[in-house]
């Protein structure tokens, strides 16, 4: 498993491909919302929290596109799956990858946003990381697994966000609650962070078992 | 498939007929005007047991999808396909029944009631399922892939229900009902559950013959 995700890191330190062109898109999302909002209005706590997390989803949508597609474009998928390891394997390594790239992009587009959007700074606001870790680990969960879905179909680019941002309407209402809470430095009850968790671990899980017959041949 | 086909074909339609002519006289002649709300109320017949038949309908989509899976038969992809179809058309109907009925009694057409949410969640979760069986073409690939699709639906059901309701929430809960309005929910529930199954049933059967006619015109094609 490692070794598949260090391939991965391997290709991605070679072309910059794609934390590059996500932390661009990242930021002209930003930028497109706030235009769209006019500045006053986009600084409210509430209207961050919901532009940072659809800022991510958007992001991380197109991230997805890419997970799958070099393995298909080149035959490679098929290579992999000859190898003699549990396809739920390449589900781990592939989740991970997209987790640790979005992280890196968060890493950079979250501060700059808060800045863009002229959040307040507060000790709350070190609780952050670990709400977006969790937003990312189950939007890479599921978005693993219907990525390599839509790879192998016609209309790929529209059936990835069709099929995806449905299912993760409990995930993004967590997200943006306690994000809000923490950004206005208000109280939030934990039991937001609780749906986030039990978001995460039922479809990592769900995603490990189920990915097998996703890549069957 | 066979053994359930004489009642399906003979038997369900007329049943469904009747059921249903109760349940429209039971709704409109029978049962009371509700004190509160009045005529408005009796959409609520309606309402509710299309919105149980939008669950069962997700059900049986991610039972069928579990058992193709797990066994690969032609027949629970072709009807976890037909219930997801049936089921987009009464989650279709549940909307328009609540939108119907929330105009005169709360004065909007819409609101992000939880439930309400829910429901509009539920309609884009089946409208993926049926456009990934039209955009991506059918084949054992793609079956296998709404399968998953299926699975992962019903997942999420009760985790979103969590959500959306510490969300918000306005919607009427039904405390007591006369014995009058509880019969005619019955009647009411078990007519629409006739025009699920047998929806179902026409459906089911117009996929088989479709794959029978591919299958028919492989054949020809290479025999020619």
């Amino acid at each position: 498993m490692w070794a598949l995700l260090w391939k991965d890191v391997r290709l991605e330190l070679r072309t910059k491909e794609r934390v590059s062109s996500l932390f661009v898109l990242a930021l002209l999302i930003v930028l497109v919302f706030v235009f769209a909002l006019s500045p006053e209005q986009a600084q409210g706590a509430e209207v961050s929290a919901a532009l940072l997390w659809v800022t991510l989803l958007f992001a991380g949508m197109l991230s997805l596109q890419r997970a799958f597609l070099i393995e298909q474009e080149r035959g490679c998928l098929s290579g992999l799956l000859l190898c003699p390891f549990d396809p739920s394997t390449l589900f781990l390594a592939k989740f991970l990858g997209n987790v640790l790239f979005l992280t890196l992009v968060e890493l950079v587009v979250t501060p700059l946003s808060l800045l863009l959007l002229g959040v307040q700074w507060s000790w709350a606001l070190l609780a952050l990381p670990l709400v977006l870790l969790l937003g990312i680990v189950g939007f890479s969960a599921l978005g693993t697994l219907f990525a390599a879905i839509t790879v192998r179909t016609r209309a790929r680019e529209v059936l990835l966000p069709l099929m995806l941002l449905p299912l993760l309407v409990p995930l993004l209402i967590a997200a943006v609650k306690v994000t809000g809470a923490l950004l206005a430095g208000t109280e939030w009850s934990g039991v937001w962070l609780r749906v986030l968790l039990a978001f995460d671990v039922i479809f990592v899980v769900t995603g490990w078992l189920i990915f097998a017959q996703v890549v069957r041949e | 498939m066979k053994k359930f086909a004489p009642f399906a074909d003979n038997i369900l339609p007329w049943l469904t007929c009747l059921t249903m002519l109760t349940a429209l006289a039971a709704v409109f002649l029978y049962v009371p005007n509700e004190q509160v709300q009045g005529a408005p109320q009796r959409i609520f017949y309606f309402h509710l047991p299309a919105a149980w038949n939008t669950f069962l309908g997700f059900f049986i989509v991610a039972g069928a999808s579990a058992s193709y899976l797990w066994q690969g038969d032609r027949f629970s992809d072709l009807l976890a396909q037909a219930a997801a179809e049936v089921g987009m058309l009464f989650c279709t109907l549940v909307l328009i029944t609540g939108s119907i009925w929330a105009r005169p009694i709360w004065g909007v057409w819409w609101t992000w009631d939880p439930r309400l949410t829910m429901v509009a969640i539920l309609w884009t979760i089946y409208a993926a399922y049926v456009l990934l069986r039209v955009l991506a073409g059918d084949n054992e690939l793609i079956a296998r892939y709404a399968a998953v699709l299926g699975i992962v639906g019903v997942l999420d059901i009760p985790i979103l229900y969590v959500a959306v309701r510490l969300w918000r929430g306005i919607h009427p809960k039904v405390e007591r009902m006369a014995p009058e309005m509880a019969w005619t929910l019955l009647v009411c529930t078990g007519a629409f559950l006739c025009l699920f199954a047998w929806l179902l049933w026409l459906r089911l059967r117009s996929l088989k013959l479709q794959d029978e006619i591919a299958a028919l015109r492989r054949e020809a094609l290479t025999s020619s």
